[in-house]
């Protein structure tokens, strides 16, 4: 009988740590599936992130650093200027990329670093108990916006991947959904899409993956999956933003 | 022999690095230190490195941590107040066991302060200026020369040790131009057998500081402070004059050691009793050095560029065995020969 479904190798034998119907797992996943399609599995360098996924390298089955709160562009930097050959990726959520690590990933974009950034929007700060994020919608209840968030006091969700794409040394900008299978197949072509850029030297990619956090949305899984294809696309619409390559 | 050129000493530090097999620097613009990023944009390209001027302090340490980790040697510099904003970075280095050089040319301070020479970030260097049970070997170098040996000891001893390295100079330092002669180039020699450079051919490595178990944090903290206790029993360095026979020894560092010698050499001329101790290395501060002055002079007289710094390692390193006095200049101001000279006459009544 032919295999076709298996863990790929990218992946280590692991119990989950995250919440049921929480996305990370599946953006994980779709990471190593493209690492193992690519064959890079043996000279790829991830960084995680200050977030939920920091021990992401507990799942990943490759070399993996750490960066200090929203620095990984910057990490990333340094290790793909040192290494120009190797395949580096930085793996960084809402709070992460588009609050305390602004600077560093507008100039690592700006740069046109040959690196490849996974972003993955859920909305809330999950590992610290469900804070605001830069990405919060508006009226969205959240530990620190008991009222729902008020523009006048909490500014407008951040619109990362609308931002970037204007930077000249952005090649590749792209919003998906990792919400129902047909999305997260899109997803998984995004993410190849992005790393292939690297493999080809073109510059910096970036794919914005928006992801179910059931937990700090106070909903169900199930309805935690709706609301991010129904209502969070409506603020955050996948399309390709940019792509020159 | 290679030949001795003038050089300012931030240059000098830079070109030490380039000999010294760095590699990668990042940085950000700020005076007193600014010769130094303007040489390695030139020099780096050269020697088949990487410069970077980064968008901020903080992105410069963490693309430091990101070129170490992947074995370079790498460097960054800035002055007092760009320090500050390494210190998250420098934590981590030291909690990844990630060697790194980082060179602070002081000048005044707190805030903004000003662009002048200062030594007001001593507490700052020896005592940890990031979070966490952690330590940074510190240098002080007192010439151009100095700037260019001790930052090739620097890298030797980051590497050695696996830990940043901290190189604080002030802006006197940075600036002035005297003769240097190079030391030929080095070949690092510890071999680097922890570093990511994709999987191939060996198991997945991970380089990280987040331990969230109690004991093994515990565990892994005191692993630190192992490798802090051999530093500590290896390499205090200092340099001692007329140790043997002084009542009075002036304590100084950097570019008051400068002021101090020239104080010693016209008193010893007259006869009088003086000597001086220069600690070469602040963190771990030369005690053993001390212990030993203490039990034979009288007195001891620290002059700093500051409000009165390293005078508190001085008084626990001879256990307050002898009166340690205080002479310090601050806000960029520079300690005078003769004001110097009245607070020996001062002490000595």
């Amino acid at each position: 009988m032919d295999k076709i479904f298996e863990k790929p190798e990218s992946i280590r034998e692991k119990e989950t740590h995250y919440c049921p119907g929480c996305g990370h797992g599946i953006v994980h996943r779709v990471i190593c599936e493209v690492v193992d399609d690519l064959g890079i599995r043996e000279k790829l360098i991830g960084i995680a992130p200050v977030g939920c996924a920091v021990i992401a390298y507990d799942y990943w089955n490759f070399d993996v650093t750490e960066a200090a709160h929203g620095r990984v562009p910057a990490v990333a930097t340094g290790i793909k200027r040192s290494l120009p050959d190797r395949i580096v990726f930085g793996y960084q959520g809402d709070g992460d990329l588009g609050a305390i690590g602004t600077a560093e990933i507008i100039h690592a974009a700006n740069r046109g670093e040959n690196i490849t950034i996974i972003f993955v929007n859920n909305t809330v700060y999950g590992m610290t108990g469900g804070q605001m994020a830069p990405t919060t919608l508006l009226k969205q209840k959240t530990a620190t916006t008991p009222a729902g968030r008020e523009q006048k006091m909490h500014g407008f969700p951040l619109k990362v991947c609308e931002l970037l794409s204007v930077l000249p040394g952005v090649v590749y900008a792209e919003r998906v959904t990792a919400h129902s299978p047909q999305n997260i197949l899109k997803a998984k072509k995004a993410i190849k899409k992005a790393f292939e850029n690297q493999i080809k030297g073109l510059g910096f990619s970036i794919v914005e993956v928006l992801s179910p956090c059931p937990t700090y949305l106070g909903l169900s899984p199930q309805d935690a999956v709706k609301w991010v294809g129904e209502e969070l696309t409506k603020e955050y619409p996948l399309k390709i933003f940019k792509d020159i390559t | 022999m290679a030949k001795k050129v003038l050089m300012c000493g931030n240059e000098a530090l830079a070109e030490a690095a380039i000999i010294a097999g760095c590699r990668f620097y990042a940085g950000y613009p700020i005076t007193p230190q600014n010769e130094i990023p303007a040489y390695m944009s030139k020099r780096m390209p050269e020697a088949g490195g990487v410069f970077i001027q980064s968008e901020s302090e903080l992105a410069a340490i963490n693309m430091v941590f990101g070129s170490s980790l992947t074995g370079a040697r790498a460097m960054t510099s800035s002055s007092s107040p760009g320090i500050s904003l390494k210190q998250e970075g420098i934590s981590y280095l030291a909690a990844c066991e990630l060697p790194a050089v980082i060179v602070n040319i002081m000048r005044g301070g707190p805030g903004l302060g000003n662009i002048a020479p200062s030594q007001s970030d001593y507490f700052q260097a020896v005592k940890g200026g990031g979070h966490g049970d952690y330590r940074q070997i510190v240098i002080a170098p007192a010439s151009v020369q100095e700037m260019a040996d001790l930052t090739m000891l620097s890298f030797d001893l980051a590497d050695k040790y696996r830990m940043p390295v901290m190189i604080l100079g002030d802006g006197i330092l940075g600036q002035m131009m005297e003769p240097v002669e190079f030391k030929a180039e080095t070949k690092p020699g510890i071999k680097k057998d922890w570093i990511l450079d994709g999987c191939k051919g060996r198991k997945p490595r991970i380089i990280k500081s987040l331990i969230l178990n109690e004991s093994e944090l515990e565990k892994f903290n005191l692993k630190l402070q192992k490798r802090y206790k051999e530093i500590k029993d290896k390499e205090q360095r200092c340099e001692v004059l007329y140790g043997d026979d002084s009542d009075i020894m002036l304590v100084a560092y950097g570019t008051p050691s400068r002021i101090c010698r020239s104080v010693v050499e016209k008193l010893r001329k007259k006869g009088k009793k003086v000597g001086m101790i220069r600690p070469i290395t602040l963190w771990p501060f030369p005690e053993d050095a001390f212990k030993k002055l203490a039990k034979k002079i009288k007195s001891f007289l620290v002059v700093e560029m500051s409000c009165g710094q390293m005078i508190e390692d001085v008084k626990l390193a001879i256990d307050c065995a002898r009166p340690a006095h205080f002479y310090g200049r601050t806000g960029g101001e520079i300690p005078g020969e003769d004001d110097i000279i009245k607070e020996i006459e001062n002490i000595n009544g």
